[in-house]
């Protein structure tokens, strides 16, 4: 299968306020359809690693490949482009934009990436959102929903560009047992049926065995 | 670039925020309604104050001035130019008030593609006689419809038309001044005497007001021939000549050309009211300098907004630059909201402007000293109005430029982590 993800080598140091070795010698891939969760201990660099992979962070060594193109050393404008098209984010807290109703929410990174018409984006937001459930509070504003909708609209919002890879961030962090379990099922579903790849970072033990590989990390290193 | 996203953010921003929004375009519009405003005002001031003597003043006068001859004969004596000559007493040189050669002078210069037109004058020098009382006076022979084109006479008639006296060659403008101390008014006839001697009697067609009493005092118009007449000297007789000319600039360079050509005193119009030009160039720096201070602390009030506005959008702006937006937009959406602010704020400040100029240019104001003048003078030059929105949008700009530029290299990690 081919590797959708592939890091090689990655270090990187915090400088501040201490030196610091935080990721050491990190190298692993991720195949198409993959459905894997990173754990570890709080400090242990999994949520660094996470920004490394996503190209927001750019201060490290080694080498990060998506879909076989090198992404180390691009320019930030490049990366953006790159995060635009090819990687979709979920984070713990929802990430919304409160003044924009949760369709443009969903829009936004489509019209941003301006390869379809604003109709068509419109009609594809609106299928994302009836896909999660959640179709009837397209209109309203993004601060006026539940944190569980708002974590379906985040969803919705790393779907709308058709991603290579869907990076999330603890998805489940600060949502109740039902909720948890609900975007679980849902990233499961994706990546079940659209073949998805997804890395999820999280603390939850039981979610992260039901995914199909747990990456275990200790002080910077990978150990299993 | 993707404008259309970037514009519907920032209108979102904006909007979402409309208290905060238009406190900042209050701050452009206020800046850019005094501007419009004094800048109206003070140059349709300017414009009264110089019309006063400017647009009135040829820009090169020809006449020929008695004075002394600039070479004593003494010096002319070879026997003598080793030595040290003194002259005492020295007389003006004996020579005619009247050009030599007028005509064909006058001729010349209206063919001359710099001129705009020429006017010949006679000055002569009467006695406005009340019965035993005579009254100092200059008598200006005019070719009155000339004077109304070129110099603007016409407004400075107060009662009766320059046709009337075109018409009337025993017609006379009287000086206000003159009239009021003699209690003449259009109709009645005044008597002038020359220096020589003869009288004459001429009839009142018009009042002439300068608002300049020192003129207003003395001075009266006929025509060109009425004042021949009373010289007793021909058609032929003009003791001034007065040039208009295209381009005020060639006043200069002309005059000491048509001096040396003529052999004439020339004089123009910098070197005659050099004083104008200094107060004009004074009140438009003011101008400027109030409604330029006036605009930088507008653009402080959107820095300050703009600046609060973004640590409040620290979120979104993390949002937008993990989902795809790249620094270089996230810098545009808040330049993009600075200068919609600017250019709504300024362009209602324009339109206050605007009102606040047509409410004085209607606000009564009425002087002795100018007879024309109803209102407060305003000057509606659309340049103005092109010069103030410029300036908002270039200030504005300013102003979210380091703010938007601070937006740019804001780290999403930072923020993400942050949380």
């Amino acid at each position: 299968m081919v590797n959708v993800l592939e890091a090689v080598n990655i270090n990187k140091y915090f400088t501040d306020p201490v030196s610091f070795h935080v990721l050491r010698d990190i190298t692993f891939n991720i195949k198409k359809g993959e459905f894997v969760s990173i754990m570890g201990k709080s400090g242990c660099g999994k949520s660094t690693l996470l920004y490394v992979l996503s190209t927001m962070d750019t201060d490290y060594t080694g080498e990060l490949y998506l879909s076989g193109d090198r992404l180390t050393g691009r320019s930030g404008k490049e990366l953006s482009a790159v995060r635009n098209s090819e990687i979709g984010f979920i984070f713990q807290f929802h990430y919304l934009l409160p003044e924009f109703s949760v369709l443009q929410n969903v829009m936004l990174p489509a019209l941003k990436l301006a390869r379809k018409s604003t109709a068509q984006i419109k009609d594809d937001a609106m299928h994302k959102l009836e896909l999660l459930g959640i179709g009837d509070q397209a209109g309203k504003l993004a601060s006026r929903i539940s944190g569980g909708q708002k974590q379906r609209v985040a969803i919705a919002r790393a779907l709308i560009n058709e991603p290579t890879i869907i990076m999330a961030d603890e998805p489940t962090g600060n949502l109740d047992s039902k909720n948890s379990e609900n975007v679980f099922n849902i990233l499961r579903k994706l990546s079940h049926e659209q073949h998805l790849s997804l890395l999820v970072v999280t603390h939850d033990h039981d979610f992260a065995e039901k995914t199909d590989r747990i990456i275990t990390m200790e002080d910077g290193r990978i150990i299993s | 670039m993707n404008w259309p996203v970037i514009l519907s953010i920032s209108k979102t921003h904006l909007l979402s925020r409309l208290k905060q929004s238009s406190i900042a375009a209050l701050g452009v519009t206020f800046g850019i309604g005094t501007f419009i405003t004094l800048v109206s005002f003070m140059t349709g001031l300017n414009h009264l104050l110089d019309n006063l003597i400017l647009d009135r003043t040829p820009h090169v006068h020809l006449y020929n001035e008695i004075k002394p001859s600039e070479q004593q004969p003494v010096e002319l004596l070879e026997k003598f130019a080793e030595g040290i000559n003194i002259v005492h007493s020295v007389k003006p040189r004996q020579n005619q008030e009247r050009i030599h050669n007028a005509l064909p002078i006058l001729e010349h210069l209206r063919k001359d593609a710099r001129v705009r037109g020429v006017t010949p004058q006679v000055r002569a020098q009467v006695f406005y006689v009340a019965g035993s009382i005579k009254l100092n006076g200059i008598i200006n022979g005019v070719d009155v419809m000339e004077e109304v084109r070129l110099f603007n006479l016409g407004d400075y008639i107060v009662s009766g038309e320059p046709q009337d006296l075109a018409r009337n060659d025993n017609g006379i403008l009287l000086g206000a001044g003159i009239a009021k101390k003699m209690s003449l008014d259009i109709g009645d006839k005044v008597q002038i005497t020359t220096a020589s001697g003869d009288l004459f009697q001429l009839k009142v067609v018009g009042l002439y007001q300068s608002g300049l009493a020192e003129i207003d005092n003395v001075q009266s118009y006929t025509n060109l021939k009425t004042a021949q007449r009373i010289l007793g000297e021909g058609n032929s007789y003009i003791t001034d000549v007065n040039l208009k000319l295209h381009d005020l600039e060639e006043a200069e360079p002309m005059s000491r050309e048509l001096s040396k050509q003529y052999n004439l005193t020339a004089i123009d119009i910098k070197t005659a009211n050099a004083q104008f030009e200094t107060g004009t160039s004074i009140r438009n720096i003011i101008t400027y300098a109030v409604s330029i201070t006036l605009l930088i602390v507008a653009g402080f009030g959107i820095y300050n907004i703009l600046n609060m506005m973004i640590y409040e959008k620290m979120n979104d702006i993390a949002i937008l630059k993990a989902t795809g937006f790249s620094g270089r937009d996230v810098k545009m959406i808040f330049i993009s909201q600075a200068m919609l602010i600017g250019v709504v704020g300024g362009v209602i400040g324009l339109i206050f402007g605007y009102l606040i100029s047509v409410l004085i240019d209607h606000t009564p104001f009425e002087t002795e000293a100018l007879p024309t003048i109803k209102t407060f003078p305003v000057n509606f030059n659309p340049v103005y109005y092109l010069i103030g929105i410029g300036f908002a949008v270039a200030s504005t700009f300013f102003a979210g430029y380091l703010p938007a530029r601070r937006a740019e290299r804001i780290d999403p990690v930072e923020i993400i982590r942050g949380q």
